[in-house]
């Protein structure tokens, strides 16, 4: 009897309720508008700039004149963007290897609730706070030859050329990239971690799973899309660092650290070849959605799937 | 207006701006003041964008050349004709790197700034020895001392043009100073000079004799570490502008005024072309007016230009702070400063040399100038060769 009573209002309810999506769809509709004026004023308008003036030639002054292919030819034939490429993504692998296993223990362990962890998680995500150029600059008067910490300290193997040796620097920028970046992507690891429930461990502990036998079959699975979003944000970042390296070395000694973005800058900015540089933010363009496209794939097809089914 | 931070320039520049002000409220200037590598990049793009300033700071040359040929700045030849009292005021050399295809596009001001060979008299008279008058005297003081530990030459290599003042110097003492003004002049094959090749081979060779500080290519000139190692004793000499005397007078701890700093001209070089009198640097600082400006703002920059820069005061303020103004007559002012020795050096040096080369990389359009310092820099850490130098730049020619 009273189910009879419950169900009746339930089934118009049920009705109302699709209609209401409905609208709420249409008003959700109008509400990407904002978003999408951005995308577009922001985003594509550029886009476009850029791409028409990779077939120009503007030296930023004075008059645009059209070039046709000119700078793609001369700027495909250039070795200087090889090594600028190869740099780029030498970078990038490097940083993602330093990065992902450092910033994913620390986040595990940020994530746990061990004595004085509070205390060592804000340490760690310190260097976050600060801006690039500010990192760049107390590293480099740290790390002068003459006047840098090895002087102040007495210790003479820290005494290096840092940023005069080209393979010293490239270490030296990849190593304070890592030091830079590693609280965020711990950040990212620390939340994933503890989206998991208590319960697998509890489950795993009973079958006699030890701590590092758990990080392994609970843990790294469960962390699939994190470790995707955090390295799709490396990878995909890694394009785009410019302030930290424009500061530290300004792409020297010679062209060691010269890598693609701020190989963009200096010819548009510095040389005036804003035809040869927009060629080059294509390139980066294509380059940065190939490279999250492929990244999202690896996410798989069922990405909008649970991880936690039977639970 | 944009100007220079940095002092001592700033607060001559302010007080300039101020007691202008004050006496004009009608034609009231407004200084902004940016960093100096900064400013290089601010102000390209604000021109490009119809933001400039109404009066454009600068360095003349290829830059101005880029400005000029885009109708950017005004032309400013008639109202200089007119205007002979001010003209005359100032070096007549001073013009020539504001002058643009017969036209004078800017007014130049500030000071005379050529490159001066700087050494430390301490470490000579302990060492023993005389400053250099020829490159084999820069090879065997390279050689005393390294022998003693301490740096033959301090060099901020990381700015790069601190490099390039050495190929300045070497290319006219070696080819003279036609073989730059033939590139200068985008004339075919003008890097090919062998003068060019041997200028590189030069180099290399200090730098592999280890004549400059270790560690020299991570050093900045911006951060005054270059000077600091001469006035602390680690290097025993450096190539630097006339500017740093100032510099190392204010932060030097008495280097300077107990007269332990020395200055002498770049030396010769056995079968050379070039007169050791030559000098190269920055003939001077420029203004310019932007053509985008107002009628009335055009009008308040010329009377800026006529009573509010180089006045009395201003060219006390440079004199004092080791600096040649490029106005006429100062003779008197300079004899009677405590830098005198030294104000002396510049002025002789900006006066009697029979050519002034001004700083390449002023000189150039900025499209060959960023490809000169990338080239330098490779050629200073050997991972090109002098060839190969003069190859890559020899691309740049009429860019």
């Amino acid at each position: 009897m009273s189910n009879a009573i419950s169900t009746a209002p339930r089934a118009t309810a049920r009705i109302k309720e699709s209609r209401q999506t409905e609208q709420r769809k249409a008003a959700l509709a109008w509400l990407t508008l904002p978003a999408l004026f951005f995308f577009l004023v922001f985003a594509v308008i550029p886009l476009a700039g850029v791409l028409i003036l990779s077939f120009t030639s503007w030296d930023g002054i004075g008059a645009i004149g059209a070039a046709g292919l000119d700078n793609w030819f001369s700027v495909l034939a250039d070795p200087g963007l090889y090594n600028a490429l190869g740099l780029t993504f030498l970078i990038m692998i490097v940083s993602w290897l330093v990065q992902t296993p450092i910033s994913l223990l620390l986040g595990v362990f940020t994530a746990g609730s061990q004595r004085y962890r509070a205390a060592l998680a804000v340490l760690y995500f310190l260097p976050l706070l600060l801006s690039s150029a500010a990192v760049a600059i107390a590293f480099k008067a740290l790390l002068d030859p003459n006047f840098g910490l090895a002087t102040g300290l007495g210790l003479p193997f820290l005494a290096q050329d840092w940023l005069g040796v080209p393979h010293l620097a490239l270490g030296l920028v990849i190593f304070v990239i890592a030091w830079q970046f590693v609280p965020f992507h711990t950040l990212i690891y620390q939340g994933g971690v503890r989206q998991i429930p208590k319960s697998l461990y509890e489950a795993a502990q009973i079958d006699g799973a030890g701590t590092i036998k758990q990080f392994f079959h609970i843990t790294l699975p469960q962390l699939k899309y994190t470790i995707i979003t955090s390295s799709t944000l490396m990878v995909v970042g890694s394009l785009t660092y410019f302030d930290l390296i424009f500061v530290l070395t300004g792409g020297g000694p010679g062209n060691s650290t010269r890598i693609l973005a701020l190989d963009m800058y200096l010819r548009g900015f510095r040389a005036n070849l804003m035809g040869p540089a927009s060629v080059i933010a294509v390139i980066l363009v294509i380059i940065g959605l190939a490279l999250a496209l492929f990244l999202q794939r690896l996410g798989g097809k069922d990405k909008q799937g649970s991880q936690l089914e039977g639970l | 207006m944009w100007y220079l931070s940095g002092e001592p320039n700033q607060t001559t520049m302010q007080k300039a701006v101020d007691a202008f002000n004050s006496a004009n409220s009608a034609d009231k200037i407004n200084v902004t003041y940016f960093q100096n590598d900064a400013y290089k990049t601010k102000i390209k793009t604000a021109i490009g964008a119809n933001q400039a300033p109404t009066i454009i700071y600068g360095w003349g040359g290829g830059g101005l050349k880029t400005y000029a040929e885009a109708n950017q700045v005004e032309d400013l030849t008639s109202w200089l004709e007119q205007n002979q009292d001010l003209k005359k005021k100032f070096f007549p050399s001073s013009f020539g790197a504001a002058t643009i295809n017969g036209k004078i596009y800017a007014l130049p001001n500030q000071y005379v700034a050529p490159i001066v060979l700087f050494y430390n008299k301490e470490l000579f008279q302990k060492a023993g020895v005389q400053p250099p008058k020829s490159w084999e005297d820069i090879m065997s003081l390279v050689k005393t001392f390294n022998g003693m530990g301490v740096a033959p030459f301090s060099l901020g290599g990381q700015s790069r043009w601190t490099s390039m003042m050495w190929l300045e110097y070497l290319l006219d003492r070696i080819g003279g100073p036609e073989v730059f003004k033939a590139i200068f002049e985008g004339k075919p094959n003008a890097w090919m000079d062998p003068a060019v090749i041997e200028t590189g081979t030069k180099v290399q060779e200090l730098v592999s004799a280890d004549g400059f500080i270790k560690g020299f290519s991570s050093i900045t000139a911006d951060s005054q570490a270059d000077q600091a190692l001469l006035f602390s004793g680690k290097a025993a000499m450096m190539l630097h502008g006339s500017w740093t005397y100032g510099a190392m007078k204010k932060a030097g701890q008495n280097f300077v005024q107990n007269g332990k700093l020395g200055f002498v001209p770049f030396p010769t070089i056995a079968g050379g072309k070039g007169d050791p009198k030559n000098g190269v640097g920055n003939p001077a600082a420029y203004m310019s007016i932007s053509s985008k400006a107002s009628d009335k703002e055009k009008e308040s920059a010329k009377k800026f230009f006529k009573d509010g820069i180089l006045t009395e005061t201003v060219i006390d303020a440079y004199i004092n702070s080791g600096s040649v103004p490029i106005v006429n007559g100062i003779e008197d002012k300079l004899n009677t400063s405590e830098d005198r020795e030294f104000l002396n050096f510049v002025y002789d040096m900006a006066k009697n040399a029979p050519n002034f080369q001004q700083s390449w990389d002023q000189a150039l359009s900025p499209t060959a100038a960023e490809a000169l310092l990338n080239n330098i820099d490779q050629l200073f850490l050997k991972s090109i060769t002098p060839q190969q130098f003069a190859e890559n730049m020899n691309g740049t020619l009429g860019k």
